[in-house]
């Protein structure tokens, strides 16, 4: 084949896949059922790296990436450098919000994980609600990156004003701020090696027909505010002791969390926005705290994602069967929800018509099971749920670091077989 | 219950934290027996746990109620002559997150659910190593042990864990109970153990039906 002929077949090839992605998530049957390839560590395990490694090298994770992607010929693959090729900046910043490979203590071959902590306390509510920009430069950087302590001697600027502004530039040149000025500039320039190898990466296998499932990600409200700001303590007791400071962060939250994800699509030029929920599971909040706290926040950044032309692919952690009546309540056609142990059946029923259903293979077959379970299981999903459209096949929440490379090959194996 | 048990009792279960704090304030210093206030709390507790065991109550309650048990209990226990709170568990259970894996949500409220129920449980915190389990085992001797763990790296860790209570000869006397994040019937027969528990009702239950009152 000539090298022309080569790129008209891949090109090709990168449509077939992009329409039948668009095909089952507008609700329409595409030509087969489609599959999105995601994964933290599960491709540096597959090519016999360990998670340090992946962690730290572009390029080799690169090469694993693209072995992966080209093995297991998925319809749109979510890039894995975002999610794990950190490590170098982490160490220039000294970042405290997660323990990862080979870093105090952790052995070289578990993937990172994150530090539940108060990281706003009740009293910090204020600073956030008058001033959130600041609250972040102040007070929350220095805390989750130790090099960026400095940060907080920077001008109040909301205060400091005319001539003042003027005056104020002498902050910059102190010796400890100026050494974390140069740490940012460090910190930007190794994220910028980073992305140029992830850049090239995902323009290869653009060239070799993969689309992206994933451009950007996003969070819900009550995620920012329990996970990354007030710790899951914190965030529990505040529906109890703080909820109207709570609501107002939430309301602030539900514009400013689209508002930076439209931002990072349009600098992607992409359409997809990942987002992991962590609190919307049954059983971590009843059905009323769901309704207050929960979901009205988030439903408003869906609607503005939406309002964008951006598709949300959003991971409902858990089992959320019981949400599944309220968070119906989305724009038809727009939606993905991937599930991990919400029952596909119900949630199928209950989402016909409006949401693409994503998943849900489970990590225990993956990891201990046989490909012929996999490929039953997958059949099985296929034909109770498939038609009409509106399912993509993908792991429970994607594919787990540890997963037998032969029960993932027969997943994606298997959808070429579920035909419309 | 005389009347201020019972109101302090109702606090405590109706999530009243401020009513219930400063109740049991008042009470203790007008000289109300500080054995007897516990009572109260430790009655409240199991209508809390109850009403989480039937889908009214969900962790933000657990958390509350186990936050006013600490403020109240910080208060009463500096008025209590030592030896005096002696009560008999109804057995002990050996929880922790096995090695590698750093969560501790899932497995905290399990601990809290299998205390209010009336369990002694020595908690091990995160990232244990096996030889950790197998030491307190010798040492505590449990009924049950509940490993915890959230990532799917904890599958291995779990079932190697099982396997060094075993190599050390103390399988057949205990219990072993899994849970968190993607722990199913799978990973049960993978790693060993006795069971699994997809949530802190289930951890009770189990526990229950193998240490009989």
């Amino acid at each position: 084949m000539s090298t022309g002929s080569a790129v008209s077949a891949a090109s090709t090839l990168y449509e077939q896949r992009y329409k039948r992605l668009i095909d089952a998530i507008e609700l329409r049957e595409p030509d087969r059922l489609p599959t999105i390839f995601f994964s933290h560590f599960w491709v540096a395990h597959y090519c016999g790296m360990t998670c340090r490694q992946a962690m730290y090298d572009y390029e080799a994770l690169a090469a694993a990436v693209r072995k992966a992607v080209i093995d297991l010929e998925p319809d749109a693959f979510q890039p894995v450098h975002p999610l794990v090729a950190l490590g170098p900046t982490m160490d220039i910043l000294d970042y405290k919000q997660l323990e990862w490979p080979g870093h105090k203590g952790l052995a070289e071959d578990v993937g990172y994980q994150y530090l539940d902590a108060e990281y706003m306390t009740t009293q910090e509510y204020e600073d956030y609600l008058l001033d959130p920009t600041g609250f972040m430069l102040h007070q929350y950087m220095p805390r989750v990156a130790a090099a960026l302590a400095p940060l907080s001697e920077l001008p109040q600027y909301p205060g400091v004003l005319h001539t003042r502004i003027v005056q104020s530039m002498e902050a910059y040149a102190r010796p400890e701020v100026r050494r974390a000025l140069e740490t940012l500039i460090r910190a930007g320039e190794e994220m910028q090696k980073m992305r140029a190898v992830q850049n090239r990466l995902l323009q290869e296998l653009k060239d070799l027909g993969f689309p992206i499932a994933a451009h950007g990600t996003s969070h819900a409200p009550f995620d920012v505010a329990a996970d990354y700001l007030r710790g899951s303590k914190g965030a529990m007791l505040d529906l109890f002791r703080n909820k109207d400071k709570l609501l107002t962060l939430m309301d602030r939250l539900a514009t400013l969390i689209p508002r930076a994800g439209i931002a990072t699509l349009k600098a992607a030029g992409g359409n997809m926005m990942f987002i992991p929920l962590h609190w919307g599971l049954d059983g971590f909040m009843s059905p009323k705290q769901f309704i207050t706290f929960f979901w009205p926040q988030f439903q408003r950044v869906l609607l503005r994602l939406v309002d964008a032309g951006i598709y949300p692919h959003v991971l409902w952690e858990g089992d959320c069967t019981s949400r599944l009546d309220v968070i119906k309540d989305v724009p038809p056609g727009k939606c993905v929800y991937f599930f991990e142990r919400t029952d596909m059946l119900k949630a199928k029923q209950a989402l016909r018509g409006t949401v693409c259903i994503r998943g849900n293979v489970p990590a225990s077959m993956l990891i201990t099971g046989t490909p012929n379970e996999v490929r039953e299981y997958c059949k099985r999903l296929f034909d109770t749920l498939g038609d009409g459209g509106g399912l993509v096949l993908d792991a429970s929440v994607g594919v787990p670091d540890e997963a037998k490379p032969e029960n993932v090959l027969a997943m994606f194996e298997s959808a070429k077989d579920c035909v419309y | 219950m005389d009347d201020k048990g019972k109101q302090l009792a109702q606090h405590v279960a109706e999530m009243q934290e401020e009513e219930a704090v400063k109740l049991a304030r008042e009470m203790l210093d007008s000289g109300y027996d500080p054995i007897k206030l516990l009572g109260h709390c430790r009655e409240a507790m199991e209508i809390v746990g109850k009403r989480y065991e039937q889908g009214e109550y969900f962790l933000p309650e657990l958390m509350l109620a186990g936050e006013m048990l600490k403020a109240i209990g910080e208060m009463a226990k500096p008025l209590i002559k030592q030896g005096a709170l002696s009560e008999k568990a109804a057995g002990t259970v050996i929880i922790g997150t096995v090695q590698g894996d750093l969560h501790d949500i899932g497995k905290n409220i399990v601990t809290f659910m299998l205390e209010i129920n009336g369990f002694r449980v020595i908690d091990l915190g995160i990232d244990v190593p096996s030889a950790n389990f197998v030491e307190s085992i010798r040492e505590h001797n449990p009924q049950v042990v509940g490993l915890s763990g959230f990532l799917t790296l904890a599958f291995d860790a779990m079932k190697k864990t099982v396997e060094a209570i075993k190599t050390a000869g103390l399988r057949d006397n205990i219990k072993i109970m899994i849970g968190g994040g993607q722990v199913d019937g799978t990973v049960k027969t993978y790693t060993g153990a006795d069971a699994f528990g997809l949530n802190a009702m289930d951890a009770v239950s189990l526990c229950k039906q193998w240490v009989p009152a």
